[in-house]
């Protein structure tokens, strides 16, 4: 019980440090590059301003890779813990 | 029998989709034998809405759990498809684009936050609230932090931000509902509605999940097939949203040679607008930039805090399984929303650009009056075309629309045939009808679970509840449906409130309900109540007291002022009480793990 209880404890750290970095990584996608917009459209990325891009189509690209890691990591973070699903 | 349902899903989907696509040949087979397009538009809606109404009627049950959520059997890649077509509503089908091609990347506000929005839910929200077992988000609240007043103001929050959206959901409808079945628009709002009903009345959750899905499929392939069309005939490859690079460029070049946001439009035509803001280029200011991330921020924490999305979550097999479906809908999501600013771009291209022949700026006004898409959205009132320096000549400023018209108007403006308008239409209607029979389905679920199951009535049996249930579901409808007949606002103003009344009021609530321990039911109702009362309160005094905004928080924004003051009561209301007893705490813990029985029993 005692060790199943400082599992569920590690588990709980290790879940809040994933969602800290995962926050930090949405964070700059939604926020920082598109407070830079103006300055980012002086590059040119495929063929489209930066900062035009960033809106239209990276930052929407950024969030579905970031979305499928955290998955990912939680899933290996839970069956590491001993905390997963029996199924 | 369930279990082969479920077994089979691919199958069935793949044969579903397949004998869409072979509906689409045959509509593009009697169009080239002359049948007239009107009649084509008529068959579109009708027979997919007739499809969904099968699904519907296939998916009746009498079960507690099937009719709150779906029997808990719902695979992650299907729960997906179902979210994205839960999610992404008239607005997103129909609006979005359209705002793109008037307001440039001001706009993309939006696409960004309705997007990013789901990294919270995922991170946050969704696999914590699928461990809990709750039907409903009020429900959650209610058993969290105890007591029938926080359980009250959750429904209280639920109900106004999903009712402000349902109206807007049933407004879209009864649009392409009267256009493509030619019938009065307030017709076609009840129209509209029953549609709607027929697919969530009678199997709840398990109905609206299947027939979503459906209408996911349908969705996306008539939001696609325009762009990939355009950009072929246009000549910008094969797959337009990685190439419309190009496209961009020469809008910046059309833009200096038409004079865009040089020639203001000299006269102001009501609902309508001129084209003044360029396509990429964003504001230099740093008040471009803060209005900006202030509306992600609220599309984002709105996103997370909406219960017809969150519910969604509730109905797949496993924790894993809603963290996994969590990450397919933002997918399905992203395939038409990465689409939507090629679709704006290559439109655009279509109306500005003088080399190709559907250009109508600079050209003779005589000779674009005569165009049958210009005579025929002049004739609604939708496009007006006003010659102000008289020289005969259509300038910029010259060339009025309505934003909303983009989508629809697209296959028209570009020349496609006429199945492919046919096809669009069907496809807004679906992404409304889904969008609106989610929408429904929460409130009603948390009037007849919550208010009348937990508050009122708790010796209810199984058949008062889930008789009260639809009783609900229909006099909801109804409201809605009433209150669109009444065109109170846009499609677009009404769903960004929804998205501030949901994260003004339930954000913090939810969040801090499974990240803080210490957060209890004073703490709660504070959160709630504060932010609720202050978000509204400013979207009143900006939108009708004339105040002015504070630093370019305007009414599609107003979650900025909900959001820091339900936090900040929340967490010094909880501070000042005690903390919650340990039960709760308990309770808190086996949340976060998803080992284990759920929370609530699966049938409660």
């Amino acid at each position: 019980m005692t060790t199943d209880r400082s599992m569920q404890e590690v588990h709980w750290a290790k879940t809040k440090s994933l969602m800290i970095r995962t926050l930090i990584i949405w964070f700059v996608f939604a926020f920082l590059v598109h407070w830079f917009a103006d300055s980012l459209n002086g590059s040119e990325i495929f063929g489209f301003p930066l900062g035009f891009y960033m809106a239209a189509q990276g930052s929407l690209i950024a969030f579905v890779v970031l979305i499928f890691w955290f998955v990912r990591a939680q899933n290996k973070i839970d069956v590491e813990c001993g905390m997963s699903e029996e199924d | 029998m369930r279990g082969d349902f479920i077994d089979n899903l691919p199958k069935i989907y793949g044969l579903y989709t397949g004998g869409f696509l072979v509906f689409v040949a045959l509509m593009a087979i009697l169009e080239k034998l002359g049948v007239t397009a009107d009649i084509i538009g008529i068959l579109f809606v009708s027979f997919t809405v007739f499809i969904y109404a099968g699904i519907g009627w296939l998916s009746r049950t009498m079960q507690v759990d099937a009719y709150y959520v779906a029997g808990r059997q719902v695979p992650p890649v299907f729960n997906g498809m179902a979210t994205a077509a839960d999610w992404m509503s008239g607005a997103s089908f129909v609006a979005m684009a359209g705002g793109i091609y008037m307001g440039g990347h001001a706009y993309l506000a939006f696409v960004v936050g309705w997007t990013g929005g789901y990294v919270l839910v995922a991170a946050l929200m969704a696999p914590y609230l699928r461990k809990f077992g709750c039907y409903t988000v009020p429900d959650f609240i209610g058993t969290r932090y105890g007591g029938n007043l926080a359980r009250f103001l959750a429904v209280v929050v639920l109900v106004v931000a999903s009712f402000t959206y349902v109206t807007a959901q049933i407004n879209a409808t009864g649009t392409i509902a009267s256009r493509a079945l030619q019938i009065p628009f307030e017709v076609g709002v009840w129209f509209g509605l029953l549609g709607i009903l027929l697919c969530s009345m009678l199997g709840g959750m398990r109905a609206v999940t299947w027939t979503q899905v459906a209408q996911y499929i349908v969705l996306i392939i008539a939001y696609l097939v325009p762009v990939f069309w355009m950009s072929n005939k246009q000549g910008f490859g094969l797959i337009p949203q990685f190439v419309y690079g190009d496209a961009v460029a020469r809008l910046g070049e059309l833009e200096t040679l038409h004079q865009v946001g040089i020639l203001k439009p000299a006269e102001a035509v009501a609902g309508l607008k001129a084209l003044t803001v360029p396509h990429a280029a964003a504001g230099s200011s740093w008040i471009d930039s803060w209005r900006f991330v202030t509306l992600v921020l609220c599309m984002m924490a709105g996103t997370a805090s909406l219960p017809h999305i969150l519910m969604r979550y509730f109905t797949t097999p496993s924790v894993r399984a809603a963290r996994q479906s969590v990450a397919w809908s933002l997918f399905f999501i992203f395939l038409l929303y990465f689409t939507a600013p090629a679709l704006a771009t290559f439109t655009k291209l279509q109306v500005l650009d003088p080399n190709l022949a559907t250009g109508i700026i600079g050209k003779a006004i005589a000779e674009v009056n005569a165009l049958e898409w210009i005579q025929k959205w002049s004739n609604v009132g939708f496009v007006k075309i006003i010659d102000s320096n008289g020289d005969g000549l259509l300038q910029i400023n010259e060339f009025f629309m309505r934003g909303d018209i983009v989508v629809l108007a697209t296959p028209e403006i570009a020349g496609l045939p006429y199945v492919i308008s046919g096809l669009v239409a069907a496809g807004g209607m679906a992404a409304a009808m889904s969008t609106a029979d989610g929408l429904l389905l929460a409130i009603a679920n948390a009037l007849s679970h919550d208010l009348f199951y937990k508050i009122i009535n708790p010796q209810a049996d199984t058949r008062a509840r889930l008789i009260a249930a639809r009783i609900l579901l229909l006099g909801v409808g109804a409201a809605g449906a009433f209150v669109a007949s009444l065109k109170l606002t846009t499609i677009l103003g009404a769903v960004a409130w929804a998205f501030d009344f949901a994260c003004s009021g339930l954000f913090f609530p939810i969040v801090l309900g499974i990240w803080w321990k210490r957060a209890n039911t004073a703490g709660a109702i504070a959160g709630m109540a504060g932010g609720f009362i202050a978000g509204t309160w400013y979207l009143y005094m900006v939108q009708w007291g004339g105040m002015t905004p504070w630093i370019g928080i305007d009414h599609l924004r107003f979650g900025i002022i909900g959001m820091p003051v339900s936090l900040v009561a929340m967490v010094v209301v909880s501070l000042m009480t005690p903390e919650p007893d340990a039960e709760t705490q308990a309770m808190v813990d086996e949340i976060r793990i998803p080992k284990g029985e759920t929370v609530l029993a699966s049938s409660h």
